[in-house]
């Protein structure tokens, strides 16, 4: 039987014609994010970045997403009502082509948490500082379909590649070592059911 | 640890070429706060009394406010001071944008330069690593074009930069310093930064600013905000559309002109155009003002948008604030306001004042028209009004011919013109020139801001106290009821018993000590705005702030970890209102010099005036002559200032305690 689940998609919506660029969602995400919360400021820790630059009206705020560990084969443009902007700006990795995204100290990569501690029901703390309303936060249902099914189908197609570029043999073994930790709960008993199919066939 | 400031200043010796960090002392930040304050007491201490402003000797200080890049809404001024070529007094311009909270992220409060560069330089600094660069391919490049070259050969987009342009270079008395969409532009700071051959100081930081008290700073902006979001949804009503909202003020946004072309002179400040503002012009206005206007916007952490980017067909894009977009079309009598923005873009690349140019240029055309500067001057000048302005400046920036003589402005030019010219050099207040603005009746409030403002600028001394009467008991009631930002109740008296006619009108009411009290709450507010680094356009410039004494302190002490209260803030602006006085007291400051121009007003009232300048300088502790008294110093810690003065013989010690035993006694 599969199962089907309803879960939370939280949304920004970006209004780029409302921003005017005054960065305070930057300045209060890194705020936020601080321990002990808002005790400093420094908005090269921010997990929100204004892609800015006045003199071609190009104002874009974006979110720091999943960290790239390489750079894109290309770089692309797109142009929006005459105006050109470049790929990376509306890119929410943090990745070796750029500094965003980054915690300025360790390097390590930086990604939006929508604010996950904050009062339940509270928008977070960038959209509550925007009050020119270019960040709208909204909440949308899903539903998640087949979930089982396409995990195992992801799963497996991750082990394929892993399987080309290493060999089954080291494949096992590292499944192997990971099954027995036997810390991973569900994850070393999905690699169980794994070996034992590469076993077989 | 320190709080909301960094600790270090940045000093720059150019002429050797050395740069060192360096930790002030936290005793003057408790004496002081910061931007301002700590300025003028580093300009008392390091600046010879009588230094030519244009002497290596002379310094440059670019400072951050104590609240820059903190939580707080709008903190991110950047507070330039120096002495002025211009007045010769101390020059304090400021420019908003993101360069002062920039400069805290990479660990420092101030940048201070002095001596002079023998080649153009750059300044870079970024975090602990700091560059003194060669600048010579940026050599008469725009000031805004400077910043984009920069960034660029940095590879930094986020560095943010404050340049000069030509003018600065060529030290036009009115160069200013420009930095996205502000500028200091002021008094002629630019010059100064063009003497000592700097072309630009780009910044980037990425260093964490620490605050003493997070929880509770960090509700106090949030109320704030709120409130700006408050303001924003109810206007005041009963004022003109520009003195409604909050801002600085928003002048890109509003296209109603109605006020400032009917009640602003046009030309020389000389003629008012009544009933200018008809329904044709207003149409052709905004429909420019609109299609060349590709976004408003707005400086660091400050929802406020009272800059916009705009882009004529034809020319490159700039940022406009303020009122640069009508003070070129009405001093050249242009009624096409297309004229204003393009005209305004090629003066923000040369980086001048959008104000006594202008006023500069008409000056000079109306010498022609008297035939007291001759057609020679003016050869190869076109003879259309858009023409002759934009010649005019060409020449002013490159100091060309006539152009040299009025780079120093109306007053200097003026003199050594000579034939009379001085008569038309008519707006200015301590050499300097003011707002196209000429009135009918005196106000009592304004004319004592007017002469007494140590910048000799109004819109860096007036502020939140209606600049005139309401009409009926039922709209002033309805303007004071929630009017939380007032010292003090007595206020409100005021502003319910101001009339437009009778006893209790202009300009005998608010009377001498209402009008005295009036001043120095709107002063307060100012000197409180400049030493933090709030922007006016939050705090002490519009009606019903969100910022005000009663809310400062506290946001204060929660930045910093200073316990500050109402008094002690209200100390801290007296003793940085003294400093400020005093530097320009030693700089040969005299009552005389605190007059406004002839023609400010239709009817003088010099008794009256005398009166007000009198109780003024009574209020603040000051002699007659406008010097703050050894008492007066003395209970502000400022005993430095005091022994100072009775050296130079400007304060003579009557007073019964020798100063041993006051010094005692402390």
């Amino acid at each position: 039987m599969i199962e089907k689940k309803k879960k939370i998609i939280k949304t920004i919506k970006i209004d780029l014609d409302k921003c005017n660029g005054c960065r305070a969602c930057e300045m209060i995400c890194a705020a936020y994010h601080a321990e002990p919360k808002y005790s400093s400021i420094n908005p090269a820790r921010a997990r929100i970045r204004m892609i800015r630059e006045p003199i071609r009206d190009i104002y874009v705020p974006v979110y720091a997403g999943e960290t790239a560990r390489a750079e894109c084969m290309g770089r692309d443009k797109y142009i929006i009502d005459g105006k050109e902007y470049d790929e990376c700006a509306f890119c929410r990795s943090a990745c070796p082509s750029r500094d965003a995204f980054k915690e300025p100290d360790s390097g390590l990569p930086l990604k939006c948490d929508m604010c996950e501690d904050n009062t339940p029901g509270e928008d977070p703390l960038c959209v509550q500082w925007c009050i020119n309303e270019a960040l709208i936060y909204e909440e949308r249902e899903e539903e998640e379909t087949e979930e089982e099914i396409e995990r195992q189908e992801d799963i497996e197609t991750g082990l394929e590649s892993l399987i080309d570029l290493h060999g089954i043999d080291s494949v096992i073994n590292a499944l192997g070592r990971l099954s027995r930790k036997g810390s991973n709960g569900k994850a070393a008993e999905i690699a169980k059911e794994v070996i034992s199919e590469a076993v077989k066939n | 640890m320190r709080y909301a400031e960094t600790g270090y200043n940045l000093e720059i010796d150019l002429t050797r070429g050395n740069i060192e960090k360096v930790e002030t002392d936290p005793a003057d930040t408790k004496l002081h706060l910061g931007g301002l304050g700590t300025n003028a007491k580093i300009l008392w201490e390091r600046a010879p009394a009588d230094v030519d402003p244009f002497s290596p000797e002379n310094l440059l200080i670019f400072s951050t406010g104590l609240l820059c890049g903190t939580p707080a809404p709008g903190a991110n001024r950047t507070i330039v001071t120096s002495y002025s070529p211009q007045t010769l007094l101390t020059g304090y311009s400021m420019m908003g944008g993101f360069w002062a909270p920039e400069l805290k992220y990479a660990g420092y409060d101030k940048v201070i330069l002095r001596g002079k560069s023998p080649d153009l330089v750059y300044i870079w600094i970024h975090n602990d690593k700091i560059e003194i660069r060669e600048a010579k391919h940026l050599s008469g490049k725009g000031a805004v074009e400077t910043q984009e070259l920069i960034r660029k050969e940095l590879r930094e987009p986020n560095a943010q930069v404050a340049a000069i342009g030509l003018a600065g270079e060529n030290r036009v008395y009115m160069a200013s310093i420009e930095q996205g969409r502000s500028s200091a532009s002021r008094l002629g700071l630019g010059a100064v930064m063009g003497d000592k051959r700097v072309k630009a100081i780009a910044v980037r930081g990425t260093k964490d600013l620490n605050i003493a008290r997070p929880m509770e700073m960090f509700n106090l902006c949030n109320d704030v905000l709120k409130y700006i979001k408050f303001r924003n949804e109810n206007p005041v009503s009963n004022v003109m559309t520009i003195l409604q909202g909050l801002g600085s003020p928003q002048e890109m946004l509003h296209v109603d002109e109605k006020w400032h072309t009917e009640n602003f002179m046009w030309g020389n400040s000389r003629t008012r155009r009544k009933e200018f503002w008809n329904e044709e012009i207003e149409k052709k206005w905004a429909e420019t003002q609109l299609s060349v206007r590709k976004r408003l916007i707005s400086c660091y952490n400050c929802p406020m948008k009272c800059g916009a980017i705009i882009s004529v067909p034809g020319i490159s894009t700039y940022m406009m604030k303020c009122f640069s977009k009508l003070t070129y079309s009405m001093a050249a009598f242009v009624e096409d306001i297309d004229f204003g923005f393009r005209i305004a873009q090629r003066a923000t690349e040369y980086g001048v004042d959008g104000f006594s140019v202008p006023q500069t240029m008409a000056f000079a055309i109306e010498l022609l028209e008297a035939d007291i500067l001759k057609s020679k001057d003016f050869e190869g000048c076109p003879a259309d009004n858009e023409g002759r302005f934009y010649w005019l400046l060409d020449r002013i920036v490159r100091r060309e011919g006539i152009g040299n003589i009025l780079a120093n402005g109306t007053y200097w030019a003026a003199k050594e013109i000579g034939h009379g010219a001085e008569a038309y050099a008519h707006n200015n207040i301590k050499k300097h020139e003011q707002l196209p603005l000429k009135l009918g009746m005196l106000n009592p409030v304004y004319y004592l801001m007017y002469c007494t403002g140590e910048k000799a600028n109004i819109t860096q001394i007036e502020g939140q106290f209606p600049q005139a009467p309401f009409a009926t008991v039922e709209e002033k009631e309805n303007f004071i009821k929630d009017w939380i930002q007032v010292p003090d109740d007595k206020f409100k008296k005021i502003v319910m018993e101001w009339e437009f006619r009778g006893e209790k009108s202009n300009p005998y009411f608010p009377t001498v000590d209402m009008a005295v009290d009036i001043v120095d709450w709107q002063e307060m507010m100012h000197y409180i705005d400049d030493a933090l680094g709030v922007c006016a356009g939050l705090s002490s410039f519009p009606l019903k702030p969100p910022y005000h004494i009663h809310n400062y302190p506290e946001i204060i002490s929660a930045a910093t970890g200073m316990d500050i209260d109402e008094e002690g803030l209200k100390e801290i602006y007296r003793r940085n209102r003294n400093l400020l006085r005093s530097l320009n007291i030693r700089r040969g400051l005299k009552r005389e010099d605190e007059q406004i121009p002839d023609d400010h007003y239709k009817k003088r009232f010099p008794e009256l005036e005398k009166e007000l300048l009198d109780a003024y300088y009574k209020f603040k502790g000051w002699s007659a002559e406008g010097v703050p008294t050894k008492r007066t110093l003395y209970d502000l810690g400022l005993d430095y200032i005091a022994e100072d003065f009775i050296e130079r013989g400007i304060l003579i010690d009557y007073e019964a305690i020798p100063a041993k035993e006051v010094i005692v006694e402390k």
